[in-house]
């Protein structure tokens, strides 16, 4: 029966309106099972809620203007009633059913959602939280990346979702896209799980959702859905170590001798820093500082100026450089693609 | 209209209380058990959890003696109500100070444990998860012994003066079931400190 | 008559109004303080809910700093559940338990005055910390952990500098407080009623103080306790939320919610109490179902105990715990659609006068109902996967928070303010506060469900542009200044009404509990002769001789 009603609750979704008005967050616009299940769940809680709503808001309705004093009633005090028994059972019993449905119905889906079983070809990735930005390790093709998650499309036919290991390096996050799934916290000494397979390929957002500390409203995330062979090619260009450019060996000297080193990887040098992000290819990404702000020469200049200026309460420290330096950095940091 | 409204007419059975002494005193012992109930729910949640040692087989020993000490201050305390009901000052008196002696010992004792811990073993509430939970727990506890024996002891001060009689056995009754209290809660942390968690 | 009444101590030099305040024990004295205090905190917490406002009324705004902003909510949070809404349904049950049950003070006087300074010292300190919370590190200011204040946010290392430490004792004092005014009202209501007043003749008001004050032993407890680990872990080295050596934070999640949950049903029973007050009496009729809404209140108080994780469906629980605790959540739906019901079923066949206090108890049926289901919504485990941490958490708990708790404490007043001051607040300024609170609230708390389900998380600063969520906030910014317009007319009603009110007599909404046969305001030792009491509606049995209430109970 919690099935039939399931199946009847799916609704053409909202997913048509998903980009204009209602913003690319929407959780009615869901793209991956675990979104989908939610959704369907959603709705048929909505409507029977909303039968409830209306039915108990009507009565209440009714019954403030129907036994209103009127002008012309006289003094004296309306019948008094004390109380039902069978009315108090007719109460109790119907909202104790529909809980019971409620419940059955929610049992369902969290087991099909936290209990589902990792079929072949599953892709792994180790979440790991930082204070204000995103670690992504890929343990099966051996390389780390940060900030922008590339996942591959998931084809009802040939599924590929992908597995999330859930860590956290410092304090309790939270992973939120809204049209793949629902959050799931990172915590220290807590490892979770969640999982998406997304059906369609585009850039999804979603942003960390459990207060962390400062910069908690600037710690954005972006999951981009590949095609295979997309997702394959961008494998490939990850796994290979920095670019070395000596055009620009006086920036990648200083970015050393300015202590960059001391919290940032680049694969290929000897900077193996873990505090901030791998920047080994910064340039692949379209942002910067966890989706603060778009990836372009002069906002990349600007945020190793002063990371302040766009993420005040950064963990990255506003380093001791001149103009020129600044250049020099920057140009070294514009060939890490 | 007049202040005092409907009349009780036609209705004369007695109008008996409960009495706000014990009332509250209860009230305020569910309050405490609540706060026992989850520094015992970290012990037990850690036990086998800390990194490092030592772990408490190697540095707890069975305290039976005190134990046996501040189990048996409940009997006396019992004791000494029950007399003092009876309006016999000076037993009352007698299983007071019992009361209080036996008290003493146990919060002597745990005062040795811990200063053995600490000295002997170098083992503090820092060093690992089971110091931190083992101290916070026993020390909750010896607080209340501590709240229980100031209390004992201005009651037997006063017993001693001559100043409590006979009317004054329910209040010394209100703070026997703290002493009560204060007992139980050693049996659970017993249990589970050098029972469960050993 | 009324020797010590409020409207004589006017003439009373300031000086001594202060002495009184600090040295007095009485119970009513204590209720107004509990009240004019948790009213200050009101405005103060208000004011910092416009401030976040206006920082979210727009993307990318830069009117608050970020450290500004999340003080700003911790505080708003932290001062609306403990030193807002605790201390105000404080005040009001010790002004009113004592003359509901014909009682002359509280059961532990001093106690009670013991209470409200623990209570009052607890807020003031968590303000101070505005001034010295940096500490030596200089690190902080005031606290800015968020309200629940989850591990290891507050350890040393990401908390330096005292800010937390001033969270943690503030409210170590304010739960010390409260769980002495629980001792007091459990004391005060089974030992101290006056003669026939057996507990299934006690008013609902009554009933509701002693399950709040059963729920705070059981609930502020944990929290106590949790606190006291929090602060061996900042000053002596303890590991209970150290990750470092292998402790859990989920574990201070675990005895948050211990606390957090039963809590929100500590702030809304005594609103129910309220509500079963002013419903009937504007209704004309008996209370449909006394027992049955005695049973629900005890019920919700009951399973609310073990419900508490259903804040950390995200934690990463296993399916079948987060099964467990839908199931126990949604429970508590049905003794709360009970009460609903019997309100409803009270208001059936009556003749319903709309005085302010009543329109103020009909917005909370609506709105409570309202609440009520995005709550079901929320228990929900995998819907909350999606909604949790996000607005709407935030509408929900709002919806719960002003439009019930609030919207029941401002009935209260109208109702009880003609019994506590002798005069009758203002009736046409009492819409106005009604019409454009009720504005205010739904503009900004309807409004603010929509940016939640459209993925907005909470506790953040700001928000980029694009997402679809600026109209919404900016509605709810609006409605924000329509509530602090809508409180500003009742704070100007409650000053002007004060010494122009018309003059309220014993009884003039022609109730029937015990309070309204004494004078307004009472006098010190509130009734003249210890009454006696035959039924739940003492006051109906005098002025329908002929058909008393007690040959139908
Ligand atoms: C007074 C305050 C109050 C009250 C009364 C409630 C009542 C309820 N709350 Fe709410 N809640 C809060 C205050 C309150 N809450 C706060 C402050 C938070 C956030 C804390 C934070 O994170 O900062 C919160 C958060 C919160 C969450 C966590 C969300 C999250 O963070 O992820 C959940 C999840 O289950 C929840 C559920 C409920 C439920 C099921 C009820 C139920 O009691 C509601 C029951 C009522 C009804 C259902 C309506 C009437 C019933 C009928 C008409 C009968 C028929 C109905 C059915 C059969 C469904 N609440
Ligand atoms: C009793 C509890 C209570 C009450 C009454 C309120 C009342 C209000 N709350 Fe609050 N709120 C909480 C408890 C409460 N809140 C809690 C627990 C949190 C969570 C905190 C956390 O995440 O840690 C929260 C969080 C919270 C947030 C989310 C912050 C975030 O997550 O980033 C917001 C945002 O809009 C908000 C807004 C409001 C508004 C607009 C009101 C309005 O209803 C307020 C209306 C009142 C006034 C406006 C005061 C009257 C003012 C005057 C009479 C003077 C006039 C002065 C001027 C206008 C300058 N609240
Ligand atoms: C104390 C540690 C530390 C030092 C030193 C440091 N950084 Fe960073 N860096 C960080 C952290 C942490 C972040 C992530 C900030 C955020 O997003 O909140 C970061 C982010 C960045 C980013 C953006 C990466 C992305 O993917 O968004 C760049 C580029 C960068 N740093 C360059 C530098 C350079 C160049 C230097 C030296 C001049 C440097 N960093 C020194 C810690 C550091
Ligand atoms: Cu990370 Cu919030
Ligand atoms: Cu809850």
């Amino acid at each position: 029966m919690v099935a039939a009603l399931l199946s009847w609750a799916t609704l053409p979704t909202f997913a048509d309106a998903r980009d204009g008005f209602f913003g690319p967050t929407n959780i009615f616009a869901p793209d991956s099972t675990p979104a989908h299940s939610i959704f369907r769940l959603s709705i048929f809680e909505l409507e029977v809620e909303g039968a409830i709503f209306v039915v108990v808001f009507s009565l209440l309705a009714y019954a403030i203007t129907k036994f209103r004093q009127r002008k012309n009633d006289d003094d004296s005090e309306p019948p008094q009633v004390y109380g039902s028994n069978q009315m108090e059972l007719a109460w109790t019993v119907l909202p104790v059913l529909i809980v019971v449905v409620l419940f059955l119905t929610t049992a369902q889906v969290i087991h099909r959602v936290q209990d589902a079983r990792r079929p072949p070809g599953t892709i792994e990735v180790t979440v790991v939280a930082h204070q204000f930005w995103w670690e992504f390790r890929y343990p099966q093709y051996g390389f780390v990346a940060s900030n922008e998650l590339h996942v591959p499309l998931s084809a009802p036919q040939l599924p590929t979702p992908t597995f999330l290991a859930l860590q956290s390096a410092d304090v309790d996050h939270s992973f939120w896209v809204p049209r793949l799934a629902g959050k799931t916290d990172l915590i220290p000494n807590h490892p979770n799980t969640m999982w998406i397979d997304p059906q369609e390929t585009g850039l999804f957002l979603g942003q960390c959702s459990q207060y962390c500390g400062v910069q908690h409203a600037k710690m954005l995330q972006r999951v981009y859905v590949q095609s295979r062979e997309e997702f394959n090619k961008w494998v490939h260009a990850q796994q290979q170590p920095a670019a070395s450019d000596p055009a620009v060996a006086s920036g990648s000297a200083l970015f050393i001798t300015k202590a960059c080193f001391a919290c940032h990887t680049v694969r290929g040098t000897i900077a193996a820093g873990i505090v901030g992000p791998d920047l080994t290819h910064l340039m692949s990404r379209d942002t910067i500082g966890s989706g603060a702000v778009p990836l372009t020469p002069e906002n990349l200049r600007q945020w190793v100026h002063n990371p302040a200026s766009f993420k005040p309460g950064s963990l990255m420290p506003a380093p001791d450089i001149t103009e020129q330096e600044l250049d020099q950095i920057t140009a070294y940091l514009l060939t890490l693609r | 209209m007049s202040a005092s409204p409907a009349v009780m007419a036609g209705n004369d059975t007695p109008w008996v209380l409960p009495s706000r002494g014990r009332v509250g005193m209860i009230s305020l012992i569910i309050a405490e058990s609540a706060i026992f109930m989850i520094f015992v729910a970290a012990y037990i949640f850690y036990i086998g959890k800390s990194l490092d040692g030592p772990t408490p087989r190697q540095v707890l020993k069975i305290p039976i003696f005190i134990t046996v000490c501040l189990l048996s201050s409940s009997l006396t305390m019992h004791w000494a109500i029950a007399t003092l009901r009876k309006g016999k000052t000076a037993s009352f008196n007698v299983f007071w100070l019992i009361t209080l002696v036996l008290g003493a010992i146990f919060l002597a004792g745990t005062g040795r444990e811990w200063q053995h811990l600490i000295y002997q073993e170098g083992f503090t509430i820092q060093t690992n998860l089971f110091g931190t939970t083992y101290y916070s727990l026993v020390g909750l506890h010896a607080s209340h012994v501590t709240a229980g024996l100031i209390g004992l002891t201005i009651v037997a001060i006063l017993g001693l003066a001559g100043k409590i009689k006979r009317e004054h056995s329910e209040r010394c009754e209100v703070f026997a079931l703290y002493w009560h209290f204060v007992d139980a809660v050693w049996v659970v942390v017993f249990t589970v400190v050098y029972i469960v968690g050993r | 008559m009324a020797s010590e009444s409020i409207a004589l101590r006017v003439h009373k030099s300031p000086l001594h109004v202060v002495y009184e305040c600090v040295a007095t024990a009485d119970h009513k004295k204590i209720g107004l303080m509990y009240i004019v205090y948790a009213l200050l905190f009101l405005v103060v917490m208000g004011i910092e809910a416009i401030l976040m406002r206006i920082q979210l009324s727009h993307a990318n705004a830069t009117f608050l700093s970020p450290e500004v902003f999340n003080r700003l909510f911790t505080l708003h949070g932290t001062t609306g559940v403990f030193f807002v809404a605790m201390p105000i349904l404080f005040g009001f049950g010790n002004y009113l338990v004592p003359l509901m049950i014909g009682a002359r003070d509280m059961a532990f006087p001093r106690l009670n005055a013991f209470s409200f300074w623990m209570t009052a010292f607890g807020g003031f300190f968590l303000y101070a910390s505005f001034f010295a919370g940096g500490g030596l590190s200089q690190a902080g200011s005031a606290p800015d952990v968020g309200w629940f204040a989850y591990a290891p946010l507050t350890s040393p290392t990401f908390s330096p500098g005292h800010s937390t430490d001033y969270w943690t004792l503030s409210l170590l004092l304010a739960g010390v407080g409260s769980i002495g005014a629980a001792v007091n009202f459990i004391a005060t209501i089974l030992c101290m009623r006056c003669p026939g007043m057996t507990l299934s003749r006690m008013p609902l008001l009554a009933w509701m103080n002693l399950v709040m004050g059963g729920l705070i032993l059981v609930t502020i407890s944990p929290l106590t306790a949790a606190q006291l680990m929090l602060m061996a872990d900042r000053y002596i080295g303890g590991h209970f939320f150290d990750t470092a050596a292998g402790g859990s934070v989920v574990m201070w999640m675990h005895f948050f919610w211990i606390f957090g949950h039963p809590e929100v049903y500590v702030l809304i029973i005594p609103c129910f109490g309220f509500v079963s007050e002013i419903v009937p009496v504007f209704s004309r009729k008996a209370m449909f179902g006394y027992p049955a809404m005695v049973a629900a209140s005890v019920s919700i108080g009951f399973v609310s105990l073990g419900v508490w994780a259903h804040h950390m469906f995200t934690v990463g629980m296993p399916s079948y715990g987060n099964a467990f605790f839908v199931l126990t959540t949604m429970v508590v739906a049905v003794p709360t659609g009970i009460k609903i019901f019997n309100w409803l079923a009270t208001i059936w066949g009556g003749k319903i006068r709309f005085a302010t206090p009543m329109l103020f108890c009909i917005g909370f049926l609506f709105q409570f109902l309202i609440a009520g289901l995005t709550g079901i919504m929320l228990a929900t485990a995998p819907f909350d996967w999606q909604l949790s941490a996000s607005y709407f958490v935030v509408a929900h708990f709002h919806y719960v928070i002003v439009g019930g708790i609030l919207f029941t404490i401002f009935a209260g007043f109208y109702y009880w303010y003609p019994k506590i001051t002798g005069r009758m607040l203002n009736e046409t300024l009492g819409k106005w506060h009604f019409w454009i609170f009720l504005i205010g609230f739904h503009l900004t708390f309807d409004f603010m469900h929509i940016p939640g389900l459209l993925g907005m998380p909470r506790r953040v600063y700001t928000y980029e542009a694009g997402r679809g969520w600026e109209t919404w906030n900016m509605i709810s910014s609006i409605g924000a200044i329509f509530q602090a317009a809508g409180i500003l007319i009742f704070v100007y009603n409650m000053i002007v009404s004060y010494f122009h009110g018309a003059l309220a007599g014993n009884d003039p909404w022609d109730a029937w509990t015990l309070e309204w046969a004494t004078t307004s305001p009472p006098p010190d030792y509130n009734f003249a002769g210890v009454p006696a009491v035959r039924s739940r509606r003492p006051l109906w049995d005098i002025k329908h001789p002929d058909d008393p209430d007690w040959k139908y109970e």
